[in-house]
């Protein structure tokens, strides 16, 4: 096993409900979903956002081959009242996307080298 | 089947695309959402200045430069243009019809009843609380500061609308999704209680409610190769009467429609799957299936839901305080430290000042300001960083004081700064959103239909 960015398993995006942003993670291939069931654990990306969030649920749609992560007091009180450039959310998607996890070594060295393409 | 436009997908969206939407090829209804969380408090502020003012006054020209076009090709309109001053948008849209040359010839659709500004002391004594879905607090915290309040209305005004003969339905606080499931009941004419209906009427609302962003638009994955942005295709549902459908767009535009584009609009803003509740019903959005099924086109089936609840949604707005943002830019060699030690240098200023903010928050544009600790260190040779800096009272005078604390640090303070041209920030009123539940049986009776006619 060797870690791997989730920018090479899925694509995402995320948005707002007050103070909470949610973030839509979708598998690159069908293939890779049950990996993001796996791995992509509530308690790992509340780790990853660690200190930013207070606190995540997740919501699987297979049918979709996507989760649904819903990030707690993550726009530092959201809406109007925010003062972040990101008071909305919309960038969170792409942060999640950071997050490394554990996948075969076989898989991280055929998807890795799609960072030069 | 009925085909459904999106015209815009917030209140200044691209101006074009409702246009090229009646032009560009068969529809039967162009949507227009243009109401977000807070604009009905701004629709209430120009309202309270200038009685007739209170919608989405750029609907108004919009629909006088197309309005013949829609007569020609039989194509009518669902909006929520209306904000908090529906009869005023509906009367503005009738007098554009006349000035085009259409007496007789267009019938606009006003939906009034939404607004329960006038109500809110009779309802909190009557027990209902209207607490914050949030926080829980209830409403008399912040009575005295509230500016809007609306009920979310469903479909079924503008279903009694289109019956009624309009070819411009005009609202104000109707659900995104309402705008698209109105036509699509009317036209298969289903039973409102027919829930999985309702749930698929739903999803294509939510597919096409930001227009572009189905389409293209914001496309995270294979971004590079979605061509032709210039001109995007807005999104267009082609629904049949078994409650599939399938999203595409007019031929010779720009972006895509593919299941990845549709998917990413799909879990937008959503919170539990299972259960996207609209006034109109529940939608499972675990049901849905998405097939490719040709060019620009995605078929939308499989769609369960459940019955509507006994609440509505109540989006009330309200005055917070103030804010302003500063920027400075810091160049190169060590454009990061020099940022840094700014902004220590300025709240040590404002804490001598002594003044009171209730937040001061500093991002560094190009080193946190999207992903914070996320990104890691910036690069040491990082060629600028920008200092913003933001504060929030809920007194005037501190945030006032904050905006000539700025320029100064060009001269009092690390070198290499640029990027000040703007002047002074600029202080602004911050106006909260405070959604809220209440008993749909308070606010149905009171809901208007009427037709109008140029």
């Amino acid at each position: 096993m060797t870690r791997l960015q989730l920018r090479y398993l899925a694509h995402a995006r995320s948005g707002d409900k007050g103070n909470t942003a949610n973030v839509g993670l979708i598998a690159l291939e069908p293939g890779y979903y049950p990996i993001l069931v796996r791995e992509v654990t509530r308690a790992r990306v509340a780790r990853h956002f660690k200190g930013m969030v207070s606190a995540v649920e997740r919501f699987e749609l297979p049918n979709l081959n996507a989760l649904n992560f819903l990030l707690h007091d993550a726009l530092d009180g959201g809406g109007t009242i925010s003062l972040k450039t990101d008071a909305q959310g919309k960038v969170y998607s792409t942060a999640l996307l950071r997050m490394e996890i554990p996948v075969p070594a076989a898989l991280a060295r055929r998807l890795r080298p799609a960072r030069a393409r | 089947m009925v085909r459904i436009a999106a015209g815009q997908g917030f209140w200044g969206d691209w101006p074009e695309a409702p246009v090229r939407q009646v032009r560009g090829g068969p529809i039967d209804y162009l949507m227009m959402d243009y109401l977000a969380e807070v604009t009905m408090s701004i629709m209430q502020k120009q309202k309270s200045r200038d009685p007739r003012a209170g919608y989405a006054r750029d609907f108004v020209p919009l629909m006088e430069r197309i309005l013949p076009d829609l007569v020609e090709r039989g194509i009518k309109v669902t909006s929520n243009a209306g904000g908090v001053n529906p009869r005023g948008c509906a009367e503005a849209v009738l007098e554009a019809a006349r000035r085009r040359g259409l007496q007789g010839r267009v019938k606009v659709g006003l939906v009034s009843g939404d607004d329960i500004l006038g109500r809110l002391d009779e309802l909190i004594g009557r027990g209902h609380p209207l607490n914050d879905m949030e926080t829980g607090r209830p409403l008399s915290d912040i009575r005295d500061q509230v500016l809007s309040a609306n009920a979310y209305l469903g479909m079924a005004p503008i279903v009694e609308a289109l019956r009624g003969g309009a070819d411009v339905v005009v609202t104000g606080r109707v659900t995104d999704t309402g705008l698209t499931l109105g036509p699509i009941f009317h036209e298969f004419g289903w039973s409102p209680e027919d829930w999985d209906k309702v749930a698929a009427g739903t999803v294509a609302g939510h597919i096409i409610e930001c227009g572009a962003q189905a389409s293209g638009g914001n496309l995270l994955r294979g971004w590079r190769a979605v061509k032709g942005m210039a001109n995007p295709g807005f999104p267009i549902v082609e629904a049949a009467a078994d409650g599939s459908f399938i999203v595409t767009k007019h031929p010779g535009t720009g972006g895509v429609v593919s299941v990845p584009s549709v998917t990413e609009q799909l879990v937008y803003e959503m919170g539990d799957p299972r259960s996207y509740i609209t006034p109109d019903g529940i939608a499972d959005f675990t049901t849905i299936r998405l097939r490719q099924a040709g060019r620009d086109r995605v078929r939308v089936s499989g769609i369960r839901g459940g019955p509507r609840t006994p609440l509505l949604k109540v989006s009330i707005a309200y005055f917070y305080g103030y804010k302003a943002v500063g920027t400075l830019v810091y160049a190169w060699p060590e454009a990061y430290d020099k940022a840094r030690a700014a902004d220590k240098v300025l709240r040590q200023r404002l804490a001598d000042l002594g003044l009171g903010f209730e937040q001061i928050l500093t991002e560094f544009v190009g080193v946190d300001a999207t992903h914070g600790r996320l990104s890691g260190p910036p690069h040491p040779d990082i060629p600028e960083v920008q200092l913003r800096i933001g504060v929030r009272a809920r007194e005037r005078e501190p945030v006032e004081r904050f905006t000539r604390e700025i320029a100064p640090l060009v001269l009092t303070g690390p070198p290499s700064v640029t990027g000040f041209a703007g002047g002074r920030p600029a202080v602004e009123e911050v106006v909260a959103y405070w959604p809220a539940l209440i008993d749909r049986r308070e606010i149905e009776p009171g809901v208007r239909v009427e037709i109008l006619e140029a």
